[in-house]
């Protein structure tokens, strides 16, 4: 088993892309039929993940619709919470494909370069994940925030969004890819040259077909995460209504507010959108895991 | 050649534009002003009861995540159930909830009207706008990490070195205590460090769930947004800066433990 | 005509070809034998382009191709591991290196219907590399290599990831292959006995440099020395020289030339017999003889016999 960086999240991705390229018939361990132990510890994890994730999550689902689907309908298509929802999903795919590009360049340079420090910055592409959003948001603030030093001021606009999601989504391509081109064979493309290809047709048409999955995994994480995220926006976006407000940001002015039942409906959606982004990178492993 | 270093440049000027060089700001910025106003800000009574309250949120939230962690883990990997691909997709839940939605849904249900909370007032016991209330936010944030570690680790292994210590008279117990855990040590290690990364950095949750009460129910990331919002920006940056410093610490201990487990194997 | 001339080529520290000179003439079938870390690959790789000397020249069909990449150099090359494209169709792989050349689609589709019939991968086309075989992967290799009509067809160890039987039958196979294709065919192997099966030519090499440059026959009798003979066949010391223990002959009597030797061990295996024995100054040797021979000679184990070699290889000892 080579060594690979997972990390945070990427868990996920690395699953995935280690399933996607090799598929390597993995030890079938001969799983016992229920007994004793499988259920105490069965309901013990049933019972823990219930009381703190999906009671909760349920209480949120029925608030929203407990007024009944008119009521529900009407605070999701609130001019404000529209905003506020096109205005986080289209940043958020904007930075997933800019993570795409990005996320795989640096694990090239990563895997396929060699230069002095580079474990440092290897060590560094897991800050976001380390670093407290918060942190993160004050940070980017301080370098092209008002006062920053650069002469560059995305304060309270869009970009500023972009920026602080660009910020915190920037590993999950990364580490998802990484250990796929760990794992490439050389040989591979060395095949595709000596057939004439180019270093940019063997790039298209051998190696991305294979880092694709990978890619795709990396992405729909970072969607995901740019769709709920609120630590590092909510200083750097200013929070304007129907500018720069995006939709956590909403709910929590909502509820602040004491409108708990539109903070409900617009996390429904929310949650909606994360779920499908999930299912639907779960649906993709099988498929490719499959094949 | 060319297209090589191209290529790193580019990568590496991203980074630095992304990363480090914020990062290097804030540090500048927290000791623009030299080292005394840095120190007396992070030492002042809120902060400090802050960087004890995040400690004790903490301190509770990971152990508690680490042990649910190990059972799923080991419930996975070892036992055959029905319903065992939902829970594989509902552990990853928490990864897919945005925090602000995480902190309403526990409002909802332990805040004053919600499901349990009313009983629970009328018992005497606040879960919402004080400390339990923030360490189950914490728990949900971060359930994910200790497992997604350890399973595929559990499940490399195999269940051989387990049905040997059986065959050589070793109860379950005592298979899990001196085979299994020593096998998962590293994954678990890591697993920990996650958590541990993600519970002190939560924001969103508890911002809501704590009601924010200087003194009382400010954790480090919410003293560092009122510092900002007080406009007391040194106050600010080096409570940031203690959190940045954590961070690091973090990504030094991911880095050993990754290359540990390389000259391991 | 093929010619690697003077090649160097150092890895840190570590010299792997040390002024190296190899030509292949057109259309031959040549072997690059020697043991592991010999120098064999990277001479292969250099030529194909996928490595650059520090020093020397490559020519490919009388052009310089030293400074040429190894999509410009009209060369196949099959690796050990096969390299198959894992998201393409068999019938894709070996249509590779013609897309790329944007050849006429039609025109394509024949030349990779021919391949795969050459190869006996006809009624596989539409499989994925994953589904095959590894016999199967590596002849898909080959039509993938051949398609592009290369001038010359490098083999990197090509059957070494392969089962003894598989790797049986495609020697024989590679052998007809290159009678029917005529392509020059450079492989590399570590397999004595692969290399005198297939190759019309031999280089023997070993520590970054060519020990020599023959036919199979050549280096088999008239090894250059002690390196080549020991490598490309069995041997075994009689006295100050190295003789093959087929060439030892065993005699009931003193004669000339011959040394006074005792049997201490008869191994039968098979149509051959091996004896082993024990020279006056207690060195051993060990000789090779048919079933039937051994039985003309009548020996038992602790008897006193004379030795001497039949025939002495060319290259003297040392």
């Amino acid at each position: 088993m080579s060594p690979q960086p997972s990390s945070v999240g990427a868990g996920v991705g690395t699953d995935i892309a280690a399933g996607a390229s090799q598929a390597p018939a993995a030890r079938r361990v001969p799983l016992a039929k229920p007994d004793w132990s499988t259920i105490a510890a069965g309901g013990t994890v049933v019972a823990w993940l219930s009381l703190i994730v999906l009671v909760p999550i349920a209480a949120v689902v029925a608030k929203a619709l407990g007024g009944g689907l008119d009521a529900f309908w009407s605070s999701v298509t609130n001019a404000q919470a529209i905003a506020a929802l096109k205005l986080t999903v289209s940043v958020s795919a904007v930075v997933a494909i800019i993570d795409a590009v990005m996320g795989t360049l640096i694990a090239w340079v990563l895997v396929r370069d060699e230069f002095r420090g580079k474990k440092i910055v290897n060590a560094l592409i897991d800050l976001p994940f380390a670093l407290p959003t918060i942190v993160a948001g004050l940070t980017l603030l301080a370098l092209y925030g008002p006062k920053g030093p650069v002469g560059i001021n995305v304060a309270y606009t869009q970009a500023a969004i972009g920026l602080a999601l660009l910020f915190v989504t920037m590993p999950f391509v990364v580490r998802a890819v990484q250990p796929v081109l760990m794992a490439l064979d050389r040989e591979v493309e060395e095949a595709a040259e000596s057939l004439g290809a180019s270093p940019l047709t063997t790039f298209r048409r051998v190696v991305l077909p294979t880092l694709r999955p990978a890619i795709l995994a990396g992405v729909g994480l970072a969607f995901g995460r740019a769709v709920g995220e609120f630590g590092s926006i909510v200083l750097i976006s200013g929070n304007l209504p129907y500018k720069t407000e995006v939709a956590s940001v909403f709910v929590f002015g909502q509820i602040e507010s004491g409108n708990v039942e539109g903070a409900a409906a617009v996390s429904v959606l929310l949650l909606v959108v994360s779920f499908v982004v999930l299912l639907a990178i779960a649906a993709f492993a099988r498929t490719k895991g499959e094949a | 050649m060319t297209g090589r270093i191209a290529m790193r440049v580019v990568a590496l000027g991203y980074l630095a534009a992304l990363l480090a060089i914020p990062v290097g700001m804030v540090f500048y910025r927290a000791f623009e002003k030299g080292v005394g106003p840095a120190w007396d800000a992070v030492t002042t009574p809120p902060a400090q009861h802050a960087f004890w309250l995040t400690l004790t949120v903490v301190g509770i939230a990971v152990p508690l995540n680490a042990i649910f962690g190990v059972l799923t883990a080991w419930l996975m990997a070892r036992r055959q159930f029905p319903g065992k691909r939902i829970l594989d997709g509902l552990i990853d839940l928490p990864f897919a909830v945005s925090p602000v939605v995480v902190g309403l849904a526990l409002i909802l249900v332990w805040g004053q009207d919600g499901w349990f909370g009313g009983a629970l007032t009328d018992a005497g016991i606040q879960v919402i706008f004080s400390t339990p209330g923030m360490v189950l936010a914490t728990i949900f944030v971060s359930l994910p990490f200790v497992v997604r570690e350890v399973l595929p680790v559990l499940r490399e292994e195999g269940v051989d070195q387990e049905l040997a210590a059986h065959t050589l008279g070793a109860n379950g117990w005592q298979t899990f205590w001196r085979i299994t855990l020593p096998t998962i040590r590293w994954g678990l290690a890591y697993g920990v460090i996650l958590t541990t990364a993600r519970a002190l950095g939560e924001f969103g949750a508890i911002s809501i769930v704590s009601g924010k009460i200087a003194g009382q129910t400010e954790t480090l990331t919410l003293f560092v947004e009122e510092r900002f919002q007080s406009f007391d920006l040194t106050g600010a940056y080096a409570a940031a800066v203690v959190l940045a410093l954590i961070a690091i610490v973090v990504l030094v201990l991911m880095t050993r433990l990754q290359r540990d487990e390389e000259t391991k194997r | 005509m093929i010619e690697a001339r003077n090649i160097t080529k150092r890895y840190g520290e570590f010299t792997a070809l040390d002024d190296v000179t190899v030509t292949v003439p057109d259309g031959s079938l040549t072997a690059l034998l020697g043991p592991s870390g010999g120098g064999k690959s990277t001479l292969l790789r250099i030529i194909a382009g996928l490595e650059t000397p520090d020093a020397g020249t490559v020519t490919i069909q009388g052009a310089d191709a030293t400074r040429l990449p190894a999509r410009r150099r009209g060369v196949g090359f099959v690796f050990q591991h096969y390299a198959a494209f894992k998201h393409m169709t068999v019938a894709d792989n070996v249509a590779f290196g013609l897309k790329i050349r944007k050849r006429d689609k039609a025109q394509t589709k024949a030349r990779v219907a021919e391949l795969l019939e050459l190869v006996g991968l006809a009624h596989l086309g539409g499989r994925y590399p994953s589904q095959l075989s590894g016999g199967q992967r590596q002849r898909m290799a080959l039509a993938r290599a051949l398609a592009v009509e290369p001038s010359v067809l490098l083999l990197d160890e090509p059957f070494g990831a392969l089962d003894a039987k598989v790797r049986a039958d495609l020697r024989a196979w590679l052998r007809r292959l290159h009678d029917e294709v005529h392509v020059t065919t450079i492989f590399v192997t570590h397999d004595q006995e692969e290399a005198m099966e297939i190759a019309e030519q031999i280089v023997v090499m070993s520590e970054g440099a060519v020990e020599q440059h023959g036919s199979p026959d050549e280096v088999y009798d008239r090894p250059a020395n002690d390196f080549v003979m020991g490598f490309v066949g069995p041997v075994t010391r009689l006295g100050d020289r190295l003789v093959r223990p087929h060439d030892v002959e065993i005699l009931g009597q003193a004669s000339e030339g011959a040394l006074e030797a005792r049997i201490t061990r008869i191994v039968r295996l098979g149509f051959e017999v091996r004896v082993e024995l024990q020279l006056a100054d207690g060195s051993p040797v060990h000789a090779q003889l048919t079933r039937a021979e051994c039985e003309q000679l009548d020996i038992g184990e602790g008897q006193s016999v004379f030795v001497r070699a039949l025939r002495a290889p060319a290259a003297a000892v040392a």
